[in-house]
């Protein structure tokens, strides 16, 4: 890694030598003074006009009225140049010379601290360019076949990219190597082409939660669905319709989805310490609950989102009232935003609001139960 | 390596550039020449770094470099060669280097051009250049850096939009953004001016060439964006009014305003302070363009705060230059020395209502372009406003300005004589009338304004041919060819550029008759546009190299007979799981039928639009005539004084034409 080094170390070399040469030149006009230099710089550029005038008259290429005129109009220019003067007359001798030693060493300093500066902050000089060809080749020598493989099916999917075996091999590649958008859109293909299928529609709704960061989307869960569909037995689409539930605040839809999977579960299911735990989670023995305003799998802009909305309905029924559903549902809330206090607080409220009736109490005492609230008075 | 030493040397132009900015500004304050000498070598290193460093980033497109995110996410292996080098700059990264290389490129020439600027005044313009490409170098380096790396890299890339998998995109990029740069170098020439505080017609003519080389440039760009727009989008349209179409034809208009401008300030010493004007607007004209064009603030207001970096930095570029210069120039050009008087009724005079008309019309665009943006941006509210707002305010504005073009060219300079040049315009005005009033008769019934876009745009070619005639008339066929030989390259060049837009109008105006049909088609079906019969033979699939297609096989025939074969198509690009429509053109003459494929019905049913588009190549031709023009009197290497001639001289002497007989150009 030293030669890229020495590479930048040349172009700066070059670039720095650059911007000294004009300076360590000793120009013609170098023994005029500063005034002067500087209108003879000017009056030469209209001096060579008026030599090209003449040459072009001289040519043809300017009739001579126009000549006369031009050169007129030159030499006018010239005369309005030539008068005036320099702006800093008299900067002589020492003080140029340590003024353009000043330069140098500005152009010295800068070029180099900049770009070694900046390329410092966004550069990535360990990194070797990886040009495809090459890759491929050090994919084959190096027994890497997984990349190699990949292309390849990438390379037959862009000739015929309607085998739909192509890409439900390559979709579970892409997801495990990090691909997720590219996986989602392999499956979308498979699934578009080969039709429906349990495992892939489950596998697709996989990809589209990973995609979501364990949010699982709706569209995540119409392809859960379908695969329930067909394959009602299905372990995968079963967990993740519960997380689903769970995600959204329903628990008991939850917990009996959880249920049913371990009743059903052989005793050696790989799948089964996972589905407890998530039991275990909703029961509120395990930290899910009692951490407070974690809900599962939510960021921190939906649960600002969830609160509003759960404020505007606590703040709808106070003043109002509502059905025993409502109120069934803010108690639900508040627990799953983790706030046990203020769902205690609301069952009471909703005790009083709604009275002794216990018909209209059943909902509310439901899902009080359900979280082990109110347990005094729970038992009508 | 390769990739890391190119991003090295972006890094070295900024410093490079930098340096650059500084040195004029402390040669000025000093006199010294020697610092402002140092200019010259620093614009070309910063040039040769830069092209470097875009060769180095198109080199990893081309070998599908994967460990360079720019490339994972514009590019695709089994990409054709061509796109893969034009997927660099088919991207917001790739096209803001595609930007600083023009413009490094255009000071490179202007820091080798010793004879044509006098030095302080280069000095100057090469530092404001200088601070232009420092800037945006900046800005690709922090907000928008090609070279980013990935590590590992993705085995795939992720494909260029299939929409710019196009020759036209190729092309029409490059085009355009050496007409939106060309004017930051007549930009930093004012600049410099103001800076200098001296403006004179030496300034002009330093300053021709560079604009008038952008606008060719733009000229050709638009149309090129134009004509991609009519055969890719598929509904055949040519123009929509679309900000994005509006923010390149902004700088256009300002910039014909400023090739106008000059040309007065040249001959005359006047209209100096309007011209630097004219010049600043231009190029922040072009800025605002490319800005509303990448930041993304056209699709929605809310992007641009998304990506809150690269907005803000936006908005201080476009505040930094942009009002930057305009407080110079309210600082500065009071102290500019003031040119000569003119009579309104001359050459000047007609080319300051040329000013006004353009001016307006921009204004117009800028309003139209801009208004819905505010109103989103303040109550978020989405209006869009399309061509009948245009059509209002644009086209009234042109329509007169057309109409004063043929005058403006027969005035003469200083004082002119409108009955004189009315008079030697008679002829083009009757002969233009006679076309209208037969183009009427032809297409009796049909919608008004085409005959008379029609005249008017004979009118317009007819004053550039007149033009020509009357300056080169003489006793006899053969010397009237002599004299016009020898009228000045840039004679022919503003007749030419005159007659081009007359080809366009007319272009324009002849597709009020154009003719539409739709209809779904099974095999064998047949659909009429115009006198041109589309006979559906069938649908079949192709492949590409990195799509699949479904092409419709048409046979157009007229009265019967067949003329040709039409193979529009919708093509499935499956890495971005996207379709586009190709349209099938079939060129009869200057006009054009045009199909292109809608869906495929479940009964293998295809929908089919054909349009017959009369004389519609007319309006690009008219364009590359209008670009040739200028590129006519760029090739003029006259010393431009337009001194008026002192003595009369008989007017059929031969040799070169006398200037007092005729106006000059």
């Amino acid at each position: 890694m030293t030669a890229i080094w020495l590479i930048f170390a040349l172009m700066t070399g070059l670039a720095v030598l650059a911007l000294l040469w004009p300076m360590s030149r000793r120009p013609a006009l170098a023994g005029l003074p500063e005034g002067e230099a500087r209108i003879a710089t000017e009056t030469g550029f209209y001096r060579d006009q008026l030599r090209e005038i003449d040459r072009d008259a001289a040519r043809g290429l300017l009739a001579a009225p126009e000549a006369e005129a031009a050169r007129a109009e030159a030499a006018r220019r010239l005369l309005r140049a030539s008068r005036e003067p320099g702006r800093n007359p008299g900067a002589v001798g020492e003080p140029a010379l340590r003024r353009r030693r000043a330069a140098s060493a500005f152009a010295l300093s800068t070029v180099p601290l900049v770009a070694l500066l900046v390329y410092g902050i966004y550069g990535s000089p360990d990194l070797p360019a990886q040009p495809q060809a090459e890759r491929l080749a050090h994919a084959r020598s190096a027994g890497n076949d997984l990349a190699a493989a990949v292309t390849q099916i990438e390379a037959h999917l862009a000739k015929a990219p309607e085998d739909g075996r192509g890409w439900a091999v390559l979709a579970p590649v892409y997801l495990r190597v990090g691909r997720v958008e590219d996986a989602i859109k392999a499956y979308e293909n498979s699934l578009r082409i080969l039709g429906d299928d349990a495992t892939r529609l489950a596998d697709y709704g996989e990809a589209l939660t990973a995609a979501g960061d364990g949010v699982v989307s709706s569209k995540a869960r119409d392809a859960f669905e379908r695969a329930l569909k067909q394959d009602p037995k299905a372990v995968k689409p079963q967990f993740y319709l519960a997380r689903a539930a769970e995600q959204d605040g329903d628990r008991a839809q939850a917990r009996s989805r959880y249920a049913a999977m371990e009743a059903a579960a052989p005793p050696d299911a790989p799948w089964l310490p996972m589905v407890r735990d998530s039991l275990a989670r909703l029961d509120g023995t395990a930290p899910a609950a009692a951490a407070p305003g974690k809900g599962p799998g939510m960021s921190e802009e939906q649960r600002g989102m969830i609160r509003g909305m759960v404020e505007g309905l606590a703040q709808r029924l106070a003043e109002k009232g509502g059905s025993p559903e409502e109120w069934g549902r803010l108690v639900r809330s508040y627990m799953v935003l983790g706030d046990r206090p203020k769902a205690e607080a609301t069952l009471a409220q909703a005790r009083a609001a709604l009275g002794s009736d216990a018909g209209k109490l059943a909902p509310v005492e439901d899902v009080a139960q359900e979280l082990g609230l109110g347990a005094a008075k729970a038992a009508p | 390596m390769l990739i890391e030493v190119g991003h090295y040397a972006l890094a070295l132009a900024l410093a490079l550039s930098l340096t650059q900015m500084v040195m004029p500004i402390w040669a000025s304050r000093t006199g010294d020449p020697v610092l402002r000498s140092v200019t010259v070598p620093a614009a070309l290193a910063t040039f040769l770094c830069i092209a470097f460093s875009f060769g180095a980033l198109t080199y990893a497109h081309v070998t599908s470099d994967f460990s360079v995110q720019n490339v994972v996410e514009n590019s695709h292996s089994m990409k054709p060669l061509i796109y893969k080098i034009s997927g660099v700059w088919g991207n917001h990264e790739g096209s803001m280097m595609l930007w600083v290389l023009i413009l490094a490129l255009f000071g490179a020439v202007v820091a080798l051009a010793r004879n044509s600027v006098p030095p302080t005044l280069r000095a100057n313009t090469l530092g404001v250049q200088a601070a232009i490409t420092a800037v945006f170098l900046l800005f690709i380096l922090i907000t928008s850096n090609p070279f980013t790396r990935l590590n590992p890299a993705p085995i795939e890339g992720r494909d260029l939009n299939p929409l710019l998998q196009d020759p036209g995109l190729a092309i029409h990029p490059p085009l355009l953004y050496l007409g939106y740069v060309g004017f930051s170098i007549t930009f930093a020439f004012a600049i410099a001016a103001l800076i200098e505080g001296r403006i004179d017609a030496a300034w002009a003519r330093a300053v021709r060439p560079w604009t008038l080389a952008a606008w060719c440039f733009l000229t050709v760009g638009i149309a090129m964006g134009s004509y991609w727009a009519y055969y890719e989008l598929g509904w055949g349209g040519w123009w929509f009014w679309d900000p994005v179409e509006n923010a390149s034809l902004m700088p256009w208009l300002a910039g014909t305003a400023l090739v106008h401008s000059t040309v007065v300030m040249e001959k005359r010493d006047a209209l100096k302070v309007w011209t630097v004007l004219l010049a600043i607007l231009t190029f922040s004209l072009s800025l605002l363009g490319t800005f509303l064009v990448r930041s993304g603030v056209l699709t929605s207001v809310h992007t641009f705060a998304t990506d809150p970096t690269r907005g803000t930095f936006i908005l201080g570029i476009l505040v930094l230059f942009i009002g930057g210069s305009l407080a110079l120039y309210a600082w500065r050009a009071p102290t500019l020395r003031q040119g000569g008087l003119f009579a309104p009724i001359s050459r000047e005079g007609a080319l300051v209502m040329n000013n006004l008309f353009l001016s307006a019309a921009c204004a117009t665009v800028l309003v139209g372009t801009l208004y819905p943006l505010a109103l989103e941006s303040l109550t978020g509210e989405k209006i869009s406003v399309g061509a009948p707002f245009f059509n209002l305010t644009f086209v009234p504005l042109a329509v007169p300005l057309l109409l004063v073009v043929p005058f403006g060219q027969t005035l003469a300079w200083k004082r002119g004589d409108l009955a004189a040049a009315s008079q030697r315009l008679f002829v083009g005005f009757a002969i233009a009338l006679v076309v209208a009033l037969v183009a009427i008769a032809v297409t009796w019934g049909g919608p008004v304004g085409a005959p008379l876009g029609i005249g008017l745009g004979a009118y317009l070619i007819l004053g550039a041919v007149l033009e020509i005639v009357t300056r080169a008339r003489g006793k006899t066929f053969g010397l009237s060819l002599r004299r016009a030989a020898g009228l000045p390259r840039s004679a022919w060049g503003t007749a030419l550029a005159h007659a081009g837009v007359g080809v366009t109008v007319i272009g324009i105006a002849a597709q009020a008759w154009s003719v539409e049909a739709l209809a779904t088609l099974p095999r064998g079906g047949e659909l009429r546009a115009g006198p041109y019969v589309a006979v559906l033979e069938g649908v079949l699939p192709r492949t590409g190299p990195n799509y699949t297609e479904t092409v419709a096989h048409l046979t157009i025939r007229e009265g019967g007979v067949p003329v040709g074969v039409l193979e529009p198509g919708k093509r499935f690009y499956a890495s971005r799981n996207m379709s586009v429509s190709e349209a099938g053109l079939l060129t009869i003459g200057v006009s054009q039928v045009y199909a292109s494929v809608g869906e495929t019905g479940t009964d293998g049913r295809v929908g089919i639009r054909l349009y017959y588009k009369p004389l519609v190549l007319l309006i690009w031709l008219g364009a590359v005539v209008m670009a040739l023009g200028g590129g006519l009197s760029l090739t003029d290497r006259r010393f431009r004084v337009g001194a008026p001639a002192l003595k009369p001289a008989p007017r059929d002497a031969a040799g070169p034409v006398p200037l007092h007989s005729v106006p000059a150009e």
